[in-house]
């Protein structure tokens, strides 16, 4: 079936406001105003869906707006002092001296979500066009086979997949260039990797999921500018990952804690795990009587340098952490993927084209960055004390070593029940809020019309109340981070089978990476839909 | 005929409203913020009408601070042909909107006004009857059906019972319920081309009204948390607790 579709044009198609996209349009504008630029966001508003600690490293910001300063974003605190904790159950050992690389002197502590929704108001300044409630679903290919834009998604079908009455078809995006910022596992970079091949030189990409949660806490209690860093306590030593505690100002603290995804024990809950680290003794009496304003989880890409795929391909780049671009030693993406906007925006100021952008990035200072660290995350593989002392070196050494250490794809490195020994962890009885997943997700503010379809294709349900079952207990109802795979009583056929609570679902992509089968993708849902989230 | 819409700026109905720590208020900051789902709905009662050929004109009226713009491109968007931005503090009690829009009805000589029945933040539900009284013409709240016939309008209204009918002169204010149709999805190129339809700017002096607010609200609150429940084994542990409770 053929329909017709409206058709737009522009000169440059960007794919989600976050600061990849964001600063590319800013720098394209900034560059070349004659360029029309079109930003698509899947979120009912810029910055509803981002998740960051965060601590930003200013360099772009001062490319792109030397003044910045004076008008600052919403939240914008000062990084006054760096800490860095191990952890045990019982107690916390403050490190002498910083990891260099956690040094934030500089620095700052913004709202992700707050920065980006003043970032687009400085590209709709400079006449971007901005269409938040727009997901881009699909690529379009001219005849030669390369990208010429993409295809808005569809609003009005009901969960059959049919039309309802207000049905609305998408449009198509015509541009000269089209630009992927859908950050870390975006939907749409992940299908033209495959097509045209751009990971085949390339490790596989590792990844985290990283948990938010925004508090609002009685007065006194935060020291604003301070930035905590923990390692530890609640994750066994195989288990990669760790916390930051952001310390803003007006009594608000941000919590960010990280498991990185190539956990093995098929019965960890990352969201467990952060809970369990709020009742560290290190925090008694730190959250009691204050309340969480928002709270979000989004993957994040681990992988570096080696497992970046080709950055072009024809018609299309990628920028920021859509091709992966975060350093993960220091918990830092936004940075590089603004850096990378920026580079690209000017790229195709002087060439009119993305061809030629991947070695231009390669002769950047964000890729010589991002080399020099890029032993740093794969040396966990053999556990935290291994992984400290390789970083330790690596760092020594300026990441000058003359090999480079291996990624291995996530879903691979899960064990299976029958060999796996877990280790005690330790938790603790929990008494702080959200109480369980549902309660953090309604922190979320998530909405997505019930009655349209699924949009996490899970290929073959059989698997799951078999095979599954057996091997892993269903490690979905576990790793998603509000809880929307779940395994419920089937009455028609007896025994489990997979019920999937998709307007829960929060948009991290963890499912999309860790599913041990790989036969879950995540599509975007209708427009507008997913979480809300306030300042994350 | 013109028909007048109102639409309100007010906290989206998915966001877990917060009262700020001092309770002088609800916490805004960062919050997104939509058109009032019953104006939303009023806005596409008032361009269907206007599709079938009923009525000429259909003008968007917010009376708020200018950050209200952003939900008067959205209702331009949806298909009004023209927005007027009345600069106002953006807690102004319903007897001043109502004043305001009676002197925006009587200057854009508008037939028809569909608002919605109530604003989601204050939850007043006062303004549509208050400016039929200020206009001395009919009013039709609550509605879920309206069928224009030149003169007049005959309106289906939800009532407690069930649905009444009735038939109102022109000119005349109805207040749109949930029922009266499901509103439109925004098409992307129309967003671009509401960027550049109109919004004249008028202030409440210019329309000769006094925007002093006559309630001076003392304290916000939010409701009190919920007790966690608990899980009784039986029938006879439930018996056990109703009684316990003096329920039983
Ligand atoms: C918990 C956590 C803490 C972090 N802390 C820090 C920190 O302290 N400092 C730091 O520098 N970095 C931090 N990061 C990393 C940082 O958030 C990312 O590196 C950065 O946001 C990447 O920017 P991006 O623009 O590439 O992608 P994103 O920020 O992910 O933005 C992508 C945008 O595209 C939209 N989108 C995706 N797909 C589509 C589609 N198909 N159609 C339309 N829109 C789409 C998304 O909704 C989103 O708005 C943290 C990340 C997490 C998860
Ligand atoms: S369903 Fe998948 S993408 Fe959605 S919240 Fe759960 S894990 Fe994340």
């Amino acid at each position: 079936m053929t329909e017709e579709r409206d058709v737009m044009e522009y000169d440059v198609v960007i794919v989600g406001a976050g600061p990849a996209g964001l600063a590319t349009a800013i720098k394209l504008k900034q560059l070349s105003p004659d360029t029309s630029v079109c930003v698509l966001e899947k979120a009912s508003m810029v910055g509803a869906h981002s998740v960051a600690g965060a601590a930003i490293e200013p360099g772009p910001l001062d490319e792109l707006f030397p003044d910045w300063r004076d008008n600052p974003p919403p939240v914008c605190v000062d990084v006054s002092k760096d800490e860095f904790f191990f952890m045990t159950a019982k107690r916390s050992i403050k490190f002498p001296l910083n990891p260099p690389q956690m040094n934030n002197h500089g620095n700052y502590i913004v709202s992700l979500g707050a920065m980006c929704a003043w970032l687009g108001e400085k590209a709709e300044a400079l006449e971007v066009e901005i269409y938040p409630g727009f997901a881009a679903v699909e690529a379009l290919f001219d005849d030669q086979g390369a990208v010429m834009g993409v295809r808005v998604g569809d609003m009005g079908i009901d969960k059959d997949g049919k039309q309802k009455s207000g049905y609305t078809p998408g449009i198509d995006i015509h541009a000269k260039l089209t630009i992927l910022s859908e950050g870390c596992r975006g939907s749409l970079s992940k299908q033209l990797i495959k097509h045209f091949e751009l990971d085949s030189a390339c490790d596989p990409q590792t990844y985290g999921i990283g948990f938010k949660e925004l508090w609002q806490l009685p007065q006194g209690r935060v020291t604003p500018g301070l930035v905590q860093h923990m390692f530890g306590w609640p994750l066994d030593n195989m288990t990669y990952g760790g916390a930051s505690v952001y310390h803003l100002d007006n009594d608000r603290v941000s919590i960010v804690f990280v498991v990185g995804l190539d956990y093995q024990d098929p019965n960890l809950m990352p969201f467990e795990c952060f809970q369990q680290f709020k009742h560290h003794p290190m925090f008694e009496g730190f959250f009691e009587g204050g309340e969480i304003v928002s709270a979000g989880a989004r993957a994040i890409n681990e992988g570096g340098f080696q497992s970046m795929p080709k950055l072009e391909m024809p018609g299309a780049i990628m920028v920021g952490d859509a091709a992966g671009m975060l350093n993960m030693p220091k918990l830092k993406g936004i940075h590089t993927a603004m850096n990378s906007g920026i580079l690209a925006a000017t790229h195709y100021a002087e060439n009119k084209s993305g061809e030629g952008y991947h070695q231009a990035f390669l002769a950047s200072s964000t890729a010589k960055e991002l080399h020099a660290v890029r032993n740093v995350r794969p040396g966990f593989r053999h556990g935290m004390l291994m992984g400290l002392i390789n970083a330790g070196f690596e760092t020594v050494t300026g990441g000058r070593t003359p090999w480079t250490l291996a990624n291995h794809a996530d879903h691979s490195e899960l064990q299976k029940l029958a060999s796996y020994v877990p280790p005690n962890r330790e938790y603790v009885e929990r008494t702080l809020a959200p109480r369980d997943r549902l309660a953090s997700q309604y922190l979320a503010a998530t909405e997505h019309d019930e009655d349209q379809p699924v949009h996490l294709k899970v290929a073959d349900t059989t698997i799951c109340s078999t095979q599954c079952l057996e091997e892993y207990n269903n490690p979905c109802t576990r790793f998603c981070p509000v809880g929307v795979y779940e395994m419920v009583e089937d009455e028609e056929q007896g025994g489990l089978r997979l019920q999937i609570n998709a307007s829960n679902c929060v948009h991290c992509k963890t499912c999309d990476i860790k599913d041990p089968y790989q036969i879950i993708t995540w599509v975007p849902p209708e427009g507008g839909s997913g979480p809300n989230y306030q300042n994350l | 005929m013109k028909i007048l819409v109102p639409v309100k700026r007010v906290v989206d109905y998915n966001v877990r409203i917060q009262v700020k720590s001092d309770n002088s208020g609800v916490n805004l900051d960062g919050v997104k913020m939509s058109v009032n789902p019953f104006d939303e709905i009023a806005v596409e009662e008032a361009l269907r009408i206007k599709e079938r050929g009923e009525a000429e004109e259909v003008i968007a009226v917010t009376i708020g601070d200018s950050a209200a713009q952003e939900q008067l491109r959205t209702v331009l968007a949806m298909g009004c042909d023209r927005a007027i931005l009345v600069e106002a503090p953006s807690d102004l009690e319903p007897l001043a909107v109502a004043k305001t829009l009676k002197a925006l009805v009587e200057k854009e000589d508008a037939q028809l006004v569909i608002a919605g029945k109530q604003a989601i933040d204050d939850d007043s539900g006062q303004v549509a009857q208050m400016l039929a009284a200020l206009l001395s013409c009919a009013q039709a709240t609550f509605a879920s059906k309206i069928e224009l016939a030149g003169d007049s309008a005959k309106v289906t209204r939800e009532v407690d019972a069930g649905l009444e009918t009735i038939e109102v002169d022109l000119p005349a204010v109805v207040s749109a319920d949930l029922r009266l149709n499901e509103p439109r999805y925004v098409k992307l190129p129309d967003i671009m081309k509401a960027k550049r339809k109109p919004i004249d700017t008028l202030s409440l002096a210019e329309l000769g009204v006094d925007g002093t607010n006559q309630l001076t609200v003392s304290n916000w609150s939010a409701p009190s948390a919920r007790e966690p429940g608990i899980k009784v084994e039986d029938v006879a542990g439930l018996v056990g607790k109703l009684k316990e409770k003096g329920l039983l």
